[in-house]
C-alpha cells in the first residue's frame, strides 16, 4: 500500500484557485521531487498536507497510510508521522530551542501512547543530532530561529525533522537562501534520514538541491496539477530547458 | 452653564465621609500628621471618588465600580491571624524576611523582626502615634500628586510598614510585606521605605485574601544616590476583592530602580506608580506582567517624572486577557526642561484570548527638553496564526502551543527580575493561571 495518496485534490484560498485536481502517490522509503514554476501550487501542496488553516479543500482526497489526513488536526498529523520543514521558519519569541524540542517531542509521543523521554535521553539525542548538523548546544538554548541566519533556520527545521522522526517529510524549499557549504550541511541531514521506511517530498524551483539530494520520482506541477513525471533525469532536463514548456502546455 | 452639577454624594462617598469622621479620633498622629489627613480628607471631600471624567481615571471609573464601602478593618483577633498565618506563601521558595499586614495591621508573631545591622523596622502605627521623625519629614511629600485615591489613604491611613535601610547597608534577604484580608472589609496601609546612599535592598509586596474586600495601599519611597533597589508586588486578591494601590517614589543620582507588577487577582484593581526620577544618571526598570480571566479590570497607571538629566527608564508592560476581562495600561514619560539626555522608552503590549477581552492603551510623553531620546510603542491582539500553526505542525496540540506561546510572552517581561529564584516563582504562577484556564 501507498504511503501517501492524493486523488484529484482541489484547493482554493481566499476564493483563487490553486491545486486543480492534483494526483500523487508516494510508495514507503521513495524520495519524489516536485518541482515547477513560481505560482504552480508546490507550497500549497506542502501546507495542506500539514494541515494549515486558511486553505479551503473543495475536493478531493489525501491518505495516509489510508487514514483521512484532511480530517485531522495539524498536530495530530505530526503525530502520525507527517513533518514539513517550512521554507519560511518562524521565530519564537521567548521558547528556548530546546524546550521547543522537547515539547514537540513528547506531545507526539503521548499522542501515540508512549512514555515521555527522561531528561538525560533527550538530552543525549539533542546533542548528538545537533552535533551532526554543526549546531552548538549555545544555539539550542536560543529562542527558537529569533536572530539566527537563513542557513542556521534550515538547519534548525532539519534538526526538529531528525528529532521527530517522520514517516514522510516534506521539505518547501529547504534550499532557498542557502549558500553552498549550508545546502550540504542540511542535504547530508536529510539523506542521513532517509531509510526504507520513510518518504520524502522534496520541493524545490531549482535543480541544483537534487544534486545532492537524489530523487527516485520527479513530478513537475504547472497550474495546480501534475503535467509531467519522471526520474531524476528530468530535473536535468528542466534545468536546460526552464518551466516554459509547461507553462504553455497547463494554459 | 458651567455650574457644578454634581453635589450628591454615592453611597460609598457618604460612607466614606461618615467612616472618617467616626475614626477621626482614634485614627494615630497628632500634629503637623492630623493636619495632613484632614487636608487629605477634604480633596476627597471636595471632588467624590475618581470617575471617568477624571482624563487620569477614564477607564477605571472608581465611583461606578465601587458600589459601597466595607466597614473599616478591626484589628485581627486571634482567628483572623490563625487565617492569615500561611499567607505569602506563593514566594515559599525566595527566602525572605516576611513581615506581616492582617487586615491592614501588622502581626508582629507572624513577622521576622530579627535584628540585621543597617536595618530599621517599625510599624506605621507606631510611628504615626509617635511622631516618628523618618514619618513626619517623608509621609505624604514624597512625590506630590493631586490623586483622590492617595488622598483617601492619607486621610484613613491606619498601619503598615517604615522601613529605614542605611546608607551603604545591603540588605541580604528580600523584604517581604504580606498583605493578607481575612474579612469583607475596608483597609487604608500606608508603607514608607526609605534606602539611603549606596544601599542595597529588595522589596517584595503580596496581597491575597478570600473574601469582598477593598484594599486601599500606598508605598512611598525614598531611593538615595547610588542605591539599588527592587521592588516586586503580586497582586493575587479574591476573585471579588477591590485593590487600588498607589506607589510613590523618589530616585537619587546613579541609582539602580527596577519595579515589576504581577497581577492576577482581585475583581478591580488600579495600580498607580508615581516616580521621579530627581538624580542624574540612574536606571530604571519598570515592568509589569497581568494575567486576567472572567470579568476581572486591571489598571495600570504610571507617571515617570524626570526631572535630572541623563536617566534611563525601560517600561515594559505586558497583559493577557480573557474571557471578558479589561486590562489599562496609561503610562506618561515626563521629561522637564533640565533633564537633557533622558532616555525613555516604553512599550506595553496586550494578548487578547478572547473576542470579548479589552485592551485599553494610553501612551504619553511630555517632553520639555530638546535633546531626549523617548518613544513609545503599545501593540494589542491576538496569538498569531502563524506561530500556532508552526507548533501545531511540530505536534503540538493547539491549547498547549497557545500555553507556550502565552509563557514567552509573559516571560519576556519577567526575564528582566534580576532575582532567579523570584522569576521561577512569577513563571510558575503563570503556568498555574494558563493550566486553570483550561
Amino acid at each position: 500500500m501507498a504511503l501517501l495518496e492524493i486523488k484529484k485534490l482541489h484547493v482554493e484560498i481566499d476564493g483563487k484557485k490553486i491545486l486543480n485536481g492534483l494526483d500523487l502517490t508516494i510508495e514507503k522509503g521513495k524520495v519524489h521531487a516536485i518541482m515547477g514554476p513560481n505560482g504552480s501550487g508546490k507550497s500549497t501542496l506542502a501546507y495542506v498536507l500539514a494541515g494549515k488553516a486558511d486553505y479551503k479543500v473543495t475536493s478531493g482526497e489525501v491518505l495516509f497510510n489510508g487514514e483521512n489526513v484532511l480530517a485531522m488536526q495539524p498536530d495530530e498529523r505530526a503525530a502520525k508521522g507527517i513533518f514539513l520543514a517550512f521554507q519560511y521558519p518562524m521565530e519564537i519569541p521567548g521558547v528556548a530551542t530546546m524546550t521547543f524540542l522537547r515539547t514537540a517531542l513528547n506531545a507526539q509521543r503521548k499522542h501515540r501512547g508512549e512514555v515521555e523521554l527522561s531528561t538525560p535521553d533527550f538530552m543525549k539525542r539533542v546533542r548528538e543530532t545537533a552535533a551532526k548538523l554543526s549546531i552548538d548546544t549555545e544555539m539550542l538554548r536560543r529562542a527558537v530561529n529569533v536572530g539566527f541566519s537563513g542557513g542556521e533556520k534550515k538547519r534548525n527545521e532539519i534538526l526538529q525533522m531528525s528529532m521527530l522522526e517522520p514517516r514522510l517529510a516534506v521539505l518547501d524549499e529547504t534550499d532557498s537562501g542557502l549558500d553552498i557549504d549550508a545546502l550540504k550541511i542540511v542535504s547530508e541531514g536529510v539523506n542521513r534520514l532517509r531509510s526504507p521506511e520513510r518518504s520524502m517530498i522534496v520541493i524545490t524551483h531549482y535543480q541544483r538541491l537534487l544534486d545532492y539530494i537524489v530523487p527516485d520520482v520527479v513530478h513537475v506541477l504547472s497550474k495546480g496539477r501534475v503535467v509531467k513525471t519522471g526520474g531524476k533525469e528530468l530535473a536535468l532536463e528542466l534545468e536546460a530547458k526552464g518551466y516554459a514548456e509547461f507553462a504553455d502546455e497547463a494554459a | 452653564m458651567n455650574a457644578e452639577v454634581r453635589k450628591i454624594k454615592t453611597a460609598a462617598e457618604l460612607a466614606l465621609v461618615d467612616a472618617y469622621a467616626a475614626a477621626k479620633p482614634k485614627l494615630p498622629g497628632t500634629g503637623a500628621l492630623k493636619a495632613l489627613r484632614e487636608e487629605a480628607f477634604k480633596r476627597f471631600d471636595a471632588e467624590g471618588l475618581p470617575h471617568r471624567r477624571v482624563e487620569e481615571w477614564k477607564y477605571t471609573d472608581l465611583r461606578a465600580l465601587m458600589r459601597d464601602l466595607k466597614p473599616l478593618a478591626a484589628a485581627p483577633d486571634a482567628k483572623a491571624k490563625a487565617l492569615a498565618k500561611n499567607a505569602g506563601k506563593l514566594l515559599a521558595s525566595v527566602e525572605s524576611r516576611k513581615l506581616v499586614f492582617v487586615d491592614g495591621a501588622f502581626v508582629a508573631e507572624l513577622s521576622d523582626l530579627t535584628p540585621e545591622a543597617g536595618l530599621t523596622i517599625t510599624s506605621m502605627a507606631q510611628a504615626l502615634a509617635k511622631g516618628d521623625a523618618l514619618v513626619t519629614a517623608h509621609v505624604g511629600k514624597v512625590v506630590a500628586t493631586n490623586d483622590v485615591a492617595v488622598a483617601l489613604n492619607t486621610a484613613l491611613m491606619g498601619d503598615g510598614a517604615v522601613i529605614r535601610i542605611a546608607a551603604g547597608a545591603s540588605i541580604a534577604r528580600p523584604i517581604h510585606l504580606v498583605f493578607a484580608a481575612t474579612t469583607p472589609s475596608s483597609m487604608f496601609t500606608r508603607s514608607l521605605v526609605v534606602i539611603e546612599k549606596g544601599a542595597r535592598a529588595m522589596l517584595l509586596e503580596s496581597h491575597e485574601g478570600a473574601s469582598d474586600y477593598q484594599v486601599n495601599a500606598a508605598l512611598e519611597m525614598v531611593v538615595g544616590d547610588d542605591a539599588h533597589v527592587d521592588h516586586v508586588k503580586i497582586v493575587s486578591d479574591g476573585a471579588a476583592a477591590l485593590h487600588v494601590s498607589s506607589l510613590m517614589a523618589s530616585v537619587g543620582a546613579h541609582a539602580r530602580f527596577n519595579d515589576f507588577s504581577f497581577t492576577t487577582g482581585g475583581a478591580v484593581v488600579r495600580s498607580q506608580l508615581f516616580l521621579r526620577f530627581d538624580g542624574e544618571g540612574t536606571v530604571a526598570n519598570i515592568r509589569g506582567a497581568t494575567l486576567l480571566k472572567d470579568r476581572q479590570h486591571a489598571d495600570i497607571t504610571l507617571v515617570a517624572d524626570h526631572v535630572a538629566k541623563g536617566c534611563q527608564s525601560r517600561e515594559i508592560f505586558k497583559s493577557v486577557l480573557d474571557g471578558e476581562s479589561r486590562g489599562v495600561f496609561q503610562g506618561k514619560i515626563i521629561v522637564r526642561p533640565k533633564a537633557q539626555k533622558t532616555d525613555g522608552r516604553m512599550m506595553t503590549r496586550a494578548l487578547l484570548l478572547s473576542e470579548t477581552a479589552e485592551a485599553d492603551n494610553k501612551p504619553e510623553l511630555e517632553i520639555f527638553a530638546d535633546d531626549v531620546q523617548c518613544g513609545h510603542g503599545a501593540t494589542a491582539g491576538a496569538l498569531d496564526e502563524d506561530l500556532l500553526f508552526y507548533l501545531k505542525a511540530r505536534g503540538i496540540p493547539a491549547r498547549e502551543a497557545e500555553a507556550l506561546l502565552i509563557q514567552a510572552f509573559i516571560g519576556e517581561a519577567v526575564e528582566g527580575i534580576e532575582h532567579a529564584g523570584l522569576r521561577e516563582v512569577l513563571m510558575e504562577a503563570a503556568v498555574a493561571w494558563l493550566k486553570a484556564r483550561g
